[in-house]
């Protein structure tokens, strides 16, 4: 697996650790390819949804911000106002969650890890698109 | 010395009620409760399927073939006595709670079981009243309006207030005249199961099914049923947006709740006397810690004029560091556990993000060590940041004892701060200025504006958001006409034709 931030110009507004591609894994071989939305809002928000590939529906109010070992994530363009300065990172948690999410039976959730990025960063990463990208 | 319940003993495991009676899931699969007191594993419930889902859905369908016909009066009578039951185990319902969900003994006594006792009794009166309607449109029509339940609805509950969301949701959908299925959280299964274990015997079998699972496994073959006719769901943006999507596969109207980032403010009206109502003033803004602040209306955001800021957060931060926190099962305990791990794990993220943020500490900002058993339970301190709000502890939902304060010089700008979200469901204002306590709620865009109050939800105020926090407004009777189709009797006593053909 190649390191991350090494180059500004391939670095990624989402990255994931090894326990969340590996835990997509697991997913894939039952569910086939992946999604990730980013949710907001209470009980489970605030937290990425994975679902199989098409099937929670984005559109022109949505943000795709690059894909998780190939699974797109999107965000909502208004959510994404107050996150454009961040980078993400997709890692898990043990715990039982409770939405739609594909890994809630498996005793483990996803999470996001954020850190702030730096000026340059922002001025690298190019603007993220609307709708569907994949 | 204050009053500590017993732990209860629950069964080893609990089956999905369906057509009167506790059943085992079609493929015999469970999954492990645990409580987040201490991560203990309490119980198991049904991992149910589609299968469980369809089998729920044949009870129901034949249960509405007369209880569509049922009266008000047997409706009610049977609202009625399942309130009754419900006070006659109020304590035993609230321990259970507390174990579930991890919140204190003090909120599921005072607040959760005693709300769901008075949200049957408030459905059971208002269909007693209510009326159809009847116009003379001219000398010969006449139009008839009558409500009829609208068929079998899906609903899909949160795990904050276990049984009260579930009563919110099946009060008025049974007073209605609707048969239901429930999918309670999978985080939180256990008191409806021993509310049915109380009240089932009063209910026609099949009206009230309650079927146990994952969402996807459970909450989708339910949600995207054909033989619904209708979903009610209260949880986060992203599922609400994918049940809305399942329901539209069918067209069928749902109603939603996801949550809020609601502000409260405080004007310098509330600094003019030390007095009770500065003491309640007080107490409001530190009202983001109650239910571990897992409450979609947490007043996660304290706006504060900046002439009394200083004088108001020195007591905010000192009745906040004064939170007892301990044992959920001590009546003296103020604030228990958060309901699970990656909920425990999310807020301590969202704390790091706020210190990464630029975000002041005021208090608390860690994880609370309770000692003995406890240790293996998911605690956290109730926290205050102060920061702005563009933060995104100011702007995301962390639905945890975290509140982040921030300072306004006008009221235009206290509007402006408290409007800058995504979401709209609550609001507190705090004035002394008759002028500020009705214009103020006025310009703020959400659903509840509590004034010089916050945390309150009696029934008979409707309660719901805007804007990203759903649609629909609950705990009034106008949630009885999502519940309900309008039928229109167009009649006519005129024997002559009208010349067409």
């Amino acid at each position: 697996m190649a390191p991350f931030f090494t180059n500004l110009h391939t670095m990624n507004r989402v990255d994931f650790t090894p326990e969340a591609k590996a835990l997509m894994d697991e997913l894939r071989d039952f569910h086939g390819p992946l999604m990730f939305h980013q949710s907001g809002g209470c009980c489970d928000g605030s937290s990425p949804m994975c679902f199989p590939l098409d099937e929670f529906k984005v559109g022109a109010s949505d943000v795709y911000l690059g894909a998780v070992d190939g699974a797109p994530f999107y965000m909502s363009a208004s959510q994404f106002e107050y996150w454009k300065h961040t980078h993400l990172t997709l890692h898990i948690t043990p715990g039982r969650g409770s939405s739609f999410s594909l890994e809630i039976p498996t005793g483990k959730r996803f999470l996001i890890q954020s850190r702030l990025l730096s000026h340059e960063e922002i001025e690298a990463l190019p603007e993220p698109r609307l709708g569907k990208q994949h | 010395m204050s009053e500590v319940f017993n732990r209860p003993e629950l069964k080893e495991s609990y089956g999905n009620y369906i057509n009167g009676a506790f059943v085992a899931p079609v493929d015999g699969h469970y999954f492990d409760v645990t409580t987040p007191i201490d991560g203990s594993v309490i119980t198991k419930v049904p991992r149910s399927n589609a299968k469980d889902v369809e089998a729920a859905l044949d009870a129901a369908h034949a249960a509405y073939a007369t209880w569509k016909d049922s009266s008000v009066t047997e409706r009610s009578n049977m609202l009625l006595k399942i309130a009754d039951i419900v006070e006659a185990n109020h304590h035993a319902l609230a321990a259970v709670e507390t174990l579930d969900n991890g919140k204190s003994i003090r909120e599921t006594v005072f607040a959760d079981i005693a709300l769901v006792i008075d949200h049957f009794r408030y459905f059971a009166g208002v269909i007693r009243a209510e009326e159809g309607s009847v116009s003379e449109l001219d000398a010969t029509t006449v139009s008839v309006n009558i409500k009829e339940p609208i068929g079998v609805v899906a609903q899909i509950i949160p795990w904050n207030f276990p049984l009260l969301m579930a009563a919110w949701k099946i009060a008025p959908a049974l007073a209605a005249g609707n048969c239901v299925i429930v999918k309670p959280a999978e985080q939180t299964p256990v008191s409806i199961c021993a509310f049915m274990e109380l009240v089932g015997h009063l209910i026609p079998a099949g009206v009230l099914n309650v079927i146990h699972g994952f969402g996807p496994e459970a909450g989708k073959p339910l949600a995207q049923s054909p033989r619904v006719h209708k979903v009610a769901f209260t949880g986060e943006t992203t599922t609400g947006r994918l049940i809305m999507q399942y329901a539209s596969e069918n067209l069928n109207p749902v109603t939603m709740e996801l949550g809020g980032k609601s502000p409260n403010i405080f004007f310098p009206s509330v600094m003019d006397a030390d007095d009770e109502y500065l003491n309640k003033a007080v107490e409001g803004a530190v009202m983001f810690a109650l239910n571990q602040g897992e409450v979609c209306t947490c007043p996660s955001r304290i706006l504060v004029h900046e002439d009394i800021y200083d004088a108001f957060m020195a007591k905010v931060v000192e009745r906040t560091n004064a939170i007892k926190m301990g044992s959920p099962f001590d009546m003296s305990t103020m604030m228990g556990a958060q309901a699970s791990e990656d909920q425990f794990n999310k807020i301590m993220n969202y704390i790091d993000i706020g210190k990464e943020e630029g975000a002041e500490v005021l208090c608390g900002g860690g994880a609370a060590e309770l000692g003995g058993d406890l240790n293996s339970g998911y605690y956290i301190q109730p926290t205050i940041l102060k920061g702005h709000n563009k933060m995104r502890v100011f702007q995301e939902e962390i639905f945890g004892p975290v509140t982040c304060v921030t300072t306004f010089k006008t009221t235009e700008e206290a509007l402006e701060i408290a409007n800058d979200t995504l979401y709209g469901l609550g609001a507190g204002v705090w004035t002394r200025d008759a002028h500020e306590a009705y214009q103020v709620p006025r310009a703020i865009e959400a659903g509840r504006v509590w004034v010089n109050c916050y945390h309150a939800y009696p029934a008979h105020a409707p309660f719901g958001g805007y804007k990203q926090s759903g649609f629909g407004r609950e705990t009034h009777l106008m949630m009885l006409n999502h519940y309900r189709q309008n039928k229109n009797l167009l009649i006519s006593y005129d024997k002559n034709a009208l010349g067409f053909f």
